[in-house]
C-alpha cells in the first residue's frame, strides 16, 4: 500500500515544476503547457485525498478541473495564434505592452 | 367690514418695473426704459394717494389697519406672514417714500441721459423703491428686516453703478460691510424679542410690550433690545459710530445720492426706532442713548461738513448731521417731531442733491466748489430752487425746515426725556448748519466763475455752462415749493397753529408718553413745568432763528464779502482746520484700528497659518505619501507576465509558510 504522502509529496514537486518552468521559459507554448502540469498536480493531490477519505468530492472536482483546462486550453491556444499573427514571435518578454 | 386698499400693489408695482427693465431692458431703446421705470412707480405713487385718501376717512378704532396675505414660515406656536400694517406713521412714510421717489425718477430721465447701463439704473431704482415700501409696510419685524436688507443691497448696487472706477466699487463694499455690523446688532434683538415674546409681528408685540412697565433701573431686557436696535438703526441711518460709509456713498449717481442716501433709505433707522417706541418709552437708558448718539453725531457731522470741498460732501455730512437731530428727537420721546423732519427733510435735502446734481450736470461733471462760482446767472432755475432748499435745511423761518428743526430743538429741552444740553448742542448743530450750506450757497451762485482756468482741457463738455432740461426742472420746482410750504402741515400752537402733524400722528405714539412716563415726568416737573409755556416756546424759537442768521452773517463775511478770510482762518487755525478737513481721522482710525488687524490676522494667521498651513497642508501632505507610495509599488508592474507570475507566486510561498507557521507552532 502506498502511502498517500508519497502522492501528494509527487504532486508538489509535479506542481513546483509547474511554477518553475512557467517562471523561467520564455516561449508561450512551454508557459502554456507549465499552467497544465500544475492543474494536473493539484488533480492529483485531489484524487489522492479523496481515496484517503473514501469521498467523491475530490474525484467530482477533478471532472471540472479537467473541463475547464480543456476550455482554457482552446481560448488560449487562440490567443497565442493570435499574438504570433500580430507579433511574429512566442517570446512573452517581448509582449509587454502593458508595461509602463 | 374693512375696505380693501390692495395695499400690496404698492411695493409690488415698482418690483414689476424692476423685473421688466432688469430682464428686459437691455433691448428696449432709452425712452422705453424711462417709461417702464416711471410708469410703474407713479402708479404706485398714486395708489399710495388714493389709499390716503380714504385712509383719512377712516374711523380711528380701525386703525392700525392689518392685513396678512400668506404664511411665511409657521414652526410651532411661532408664525410669520407677509403682510401690510398701515397706520399714520406707515402712511406718511410711504407718502414720502413715493412721492419724492416718483420725482427723483424722473429727473433720472434726463441726469442719466447720457450714462451707460441706463436700465440697469432703472431697474436698481425700482428694486429700491420695492424694498423700501416693503420696509415701512411691514406688519412684523421680519419683513422689515427683508426690506431692511433689501434697500442694502439695492444701495450697494447703486453706489457701485460705475463698477469699472475702483473707488465706487469699494465705496459699495464699504456701505455694505459697515451695515452688516448694525444689522447684527437688528437681528439679536428679533432673537430676543422671539425668545420673550414669541412674536415679531406688530400687532401682537405692541399691546404685549405696553403691558410691561419702565425699566428705570438701566439694564434690562427692554434696555438690550432697545440698544441693539439703535445699533442697527445706527447702521443704516449713518450714526456715530458707524456713520463712516455714508460719506463714501457720493461715488454714486447724483439721484441715488438724492433718494437714497437723503430721503429715504437713510432714514429708515429713524422710521424703526419711532416704530419701536412701545420698547424705547420704556428703556430710559436706550432712549438716552439714542438722545446721546443723535446728539453727537449731529454736532460732529455739522464740523466736518464746514470744511469739505466738494459739493456732494458737504451734503452728505449734512444729512448725517439731519439723521442726528432726528435721532434726538426720537432720543426725547418726541417721535412725531422727528417723522416730521425726516419728511422736511425728505423735501429740501432730496432736492438739494437733486439742485448739486443740477449743477453738476451744468458743468460737465465738476463737484468741487473751488471750481464753480457765479453760476447764478447761468442757471436761474437750479439756483431758486437751491434757494428755497438752503432756506429750508437752515431754518430760517417760513420755510419747512424752521418748523421740525424748531420743533425738535424745543423738544428737546422741554420734553421729560430732554435736556438743556441736548437743546443747546441742537443750537449749535444749527448754526453750523446754516454756515456750511450758505457757504456752499455763496461758493456755488454768487462772485466769479472760477472754473475756466482750472480745466484748460475745457471739460465743460458742451462748451458752456447750460441749465438742465425741463425733466430735471420739473422735479426741482415741485420739491421747491414742498420745502417752502411742507412744513405747514406741522405749525406748532405757540406760533399760532394747529400743530396737525403731531395730532394725526398722536395715535401711534400714544403708549410713548403717558402712563409709563409719569414717573420721569415728576423727576423732571420743575424744569418740565417751567418751560412748558407758549412764551418760552417763542424765545427758544427766537434763539435758533438768531443761530441761524448768525450762521448765514458768517457764510457772507468769509465767502462773499471778504473772500481772502478763509484761508487766513484755515493757516491760522493750523492743525484743527486740517483735522476737521480731514474728517478727524476717522477713516483712517478704523483702518488701523480694525481693517488692517483683521487683514493681518486673516493673512498670516488665518491664510497662511490655517488654512495654507494646516488645512492645504494635510491635504497635499496625504496626496504626496500617495504619490510616493505609488511610485514606488508601480515599478511591480512591468508588463512583464513572468514577473507578475513571479509575484503570484512569492505571495503564494508566505500564504503557505505562515500557514504552516501555524500548523507547527
Amino acid at each position: 500500500m502506498v502511502p498517500v504522502s508519497y502522492y501528494l509529496g509527487l504532486s508538489a514537486i509535479l506542481f513546483s515544476l509547474g511554477v518553475v518552468g512557467f517562471l523561467i521559459k520564455r516561449n508561450l507554448i512551454t508557459l502554456f503547457m507549465s499552467i497544465e502540469l500544475m492543474l494536473n498536480a493539484v488533480n492529483l493531490a485531489f484524487v489522492a485525498f479523496a481515496w484517503q477519505w473514501k469521498s467523491l468530492n475530490g474525484q467530482v472536482f477533478v471532472f471540472f478541473v479537467m473541463v475547464v483546462a480543456a476550455a482554457e486550453a482552446a481560448v488560449g491556444l487562440a490567443i497565442i495564434i493570435a499574438v504570433f499573427r500580430t507579433r511574429e514571435t512566442l517570446n512573452v518578454d517581448r509582449v509587454n505592452l502593458l508595461k509602463l | 367690514m374693512k375696505p380693501h386698499f390692495h395695499l400690496w400693489l404698492i411695493p409690488i408695482l415698482p418690483l414689476a418695473g424692476a423685473a421688466i427693465n432688469g430682464l428686459l431692458g437691455r433691448r428696449f431703446p432709452k425712452n422705453v426704459v424711462a417709461w417702464v421705470g416711471n410708469v410703474f412707480v407713479g402708479a404706485s405713487c398714486g395708489w399710495a394717494w388714493w389709499v390716503f385718501a380714504r385712509f383719512l376717512s377712516l374711523p380711528h378704532e380701525t386703525l392700525p389697519y392689518v392685513r396678512d396675505y400668506a404664511t411665511w414660515i409657521r414652526a410651532g406656536s411661532f408664525s410669520v406672514s407677509y403682510g401690510v400694517y398701515l397706520d399714520q406713521l406707515s402712511m406718511v412714510m410711504v407718502l414720502v417714500v413715493t412721492s419724492v421717489g416718483f420725482l427723483i425718477h424722473i429727473y433720472s430721465i434726463g441726469y442719466m441721459a447720457e450714462e451707460g447701463g441706463y436700465y440697469r439704473f432703472f431697474s436698481y431704482l425700482n428694486l429700491f423703491m420695492f424694498f423700501m415700501l416693503t420696509l415701512v409696510l411691514a406688519n412684523n419685524y421680519l419683513v422689515m428686516f427683508i426690506g431692511w436688507e433689501g434697500v442694502g443691497l439695492a444701495s450697494y448696487l447703486l453706489i457701485g453703478f460705475f463698477f469699472l472706477r475702483d473707488s465706487a466699487a469699494s465705496a459699495g463694499k464699504k456701505a455694505f460691510i459697515v451695515n452688516r455690523i448694525g444689522d447684527f446688532g437688528f437681528l439679536i434683538a428679533l432673537f430676543l424679542l422671539i425668545k420673550h415674546f414669541g412674536s415679531l409681528d406688530f400687532s401682537q408685540l405692541f399691546p404685549a410690550l405696553s403691558k410691561l412697565g419702565v425699566e428705570n433701573a438701566g439694564a434690562g431686557l427692554l434696555t438690550a433690545i432697545g440698544l441693539l436696535m439703535m445699533m442697527g438703526a445706527a447702521g443704516k441711518s449713518a450714526q456715530l459710530p458707524l456713520y463712516v460709509w455714508l460719506p463714501d456713498a457720493m461715488e454714486g449717481p447724483t439721484p441715488v445720492s438724492a433718494l437714497i442716501h437723503a430721503a429715504t433709505m437713510v432714514t429708515a433707522g429713524v422710521y424703526m426706532v419711532a416704530r419701536s417706541n412701545v420698547i424705547f418709552s420704556r428703556a430710559p437708558s436706550a432712549m438716552l442713548a439714542v438722545a446721546i448718539v443723535g446728539c453727537l453725531t449731529a454736532l460732529f457731522a455739522a464740523t466736518i461738513g464746514m470744511a469739505q470741498t466738494d459739493i456732494k460732501k458737504v451734503l452728505a455730512y449734512s444729512t448725517i448731521s439731519q439723521l442726528g437731530y432726528m435721532f434726538l428727537a426720537c432720543g426725547v420721546a418726541a417721535y412725531s417731531a422727528g417723522i416730521f423732519h425726516l419728511m422736511t427733510h425728505a423735501f429740501f435735502k432730496g432736492l438739494l442733491f437733486l439742485g448739486a446734481g443740477s449743477v453738476i450736470h451744468a458743468l460737465g461733471g465738476e463737484q468741487d466748489m473751488r471750481r464753480m462760482g457765479g453760476l447764478r446767472k447761468h442757471i436761474p432755475w437750479t439756483f431758486w430752487t437751491m434757494t428755497a432748499a438752503t432756506f429750508a435745511i437752515c431754518g430760517i423761518p417760513l420755510f419747512s425746515g424752521f418748523f421740525s428743526k424748531d420743533e425738535i430743538l424745543w423738544k428737546a429741552y422741554s420734553s421729560p426725556f430732554g435736556h438743556w444740553v441736548f437743546w443747546a448742542v441742537g443750537v449749535v448743530t444749527a448754526f453750523l448748519t446754516s454756515f456750511y450750506m450758505f457757504r456752499l450757497w455763496f461758493l456755488t451762485f454768487f462772485g466769479e466763475f472760477r472754473g475756466a482756468e482750472a480745466s484748460p482741457d475745457g471739460h465743460l463738455g458742451h462748451g458752456h455752462i447750460h441749465e438742465s432740461p425741463k425733466v430735471m426742472l420739473i422735479p426741482l420746482v415741485i420739491l421747491a415749493v414742498l420745502s417752502v410750504v411742507g412744513g405747514y402741515v406741522g405749525v406748532p400752537e405757540a406760533l399760532g397753529g394747529q400743530d396737525r402733524f403731531e395730532k394725526f400722528m398722536a395715535p401711534v405714539f400714544h403708549s410713548g408718553v403717558t402712563a409709563h412716563s409719569r414717573q420721569e415726568a415728576e423727576m423732571a416737573a420743575p424744569i418740565a413745568t417751567q418751560h412748558e409755556r407758549p412764551g418760552s416756546e417763542l424765545a427758544f424759537t427766537g434763539v435758533s432763528v438768531l443761530a441761524a442768521l448768525l450762521g448765514l452773517f458768517f457764510a457772507w463775511l468769509l465767502y462773499q464779502r471778504r473772500r481772502d478770510l478763509p484761508d487766513k482762518i484755515a493757516s491760522a487755525l493750523g492743525g484743527l482746520y486740517t483735522t476737521v478737513r480731514d474728517k478727524y481721522y476717522v477713516d483712517e482710525g478704523y483702518a488701523a484700528a480694525i481693517v488692517q488687524p483683521l487683514i493681518k490676522g486673516s493673512t498670516y494667521i488665518l491664510w497662511r497659518g490655517i488654512d495654507a498651513g494646516a488645512i492645504d497642508a494635510t491635504a497635499n501632505e496625504s496626496a504626496e505619501t500617495a504619490q510616493h507610495v505609488s511610485d514606488a509599488l508601480r515599478h511591480m508592474q512591468s508588463g512583464n507576465v513572468r514577473s507578475y507570475a513571479g509575484w503570484v507566486a512569492a505571495g503564494a510561498a508566505l500564504v503557505i509558510a505562515y500557514m504552516v507557521y501555524l500548523g507547527v507552532r
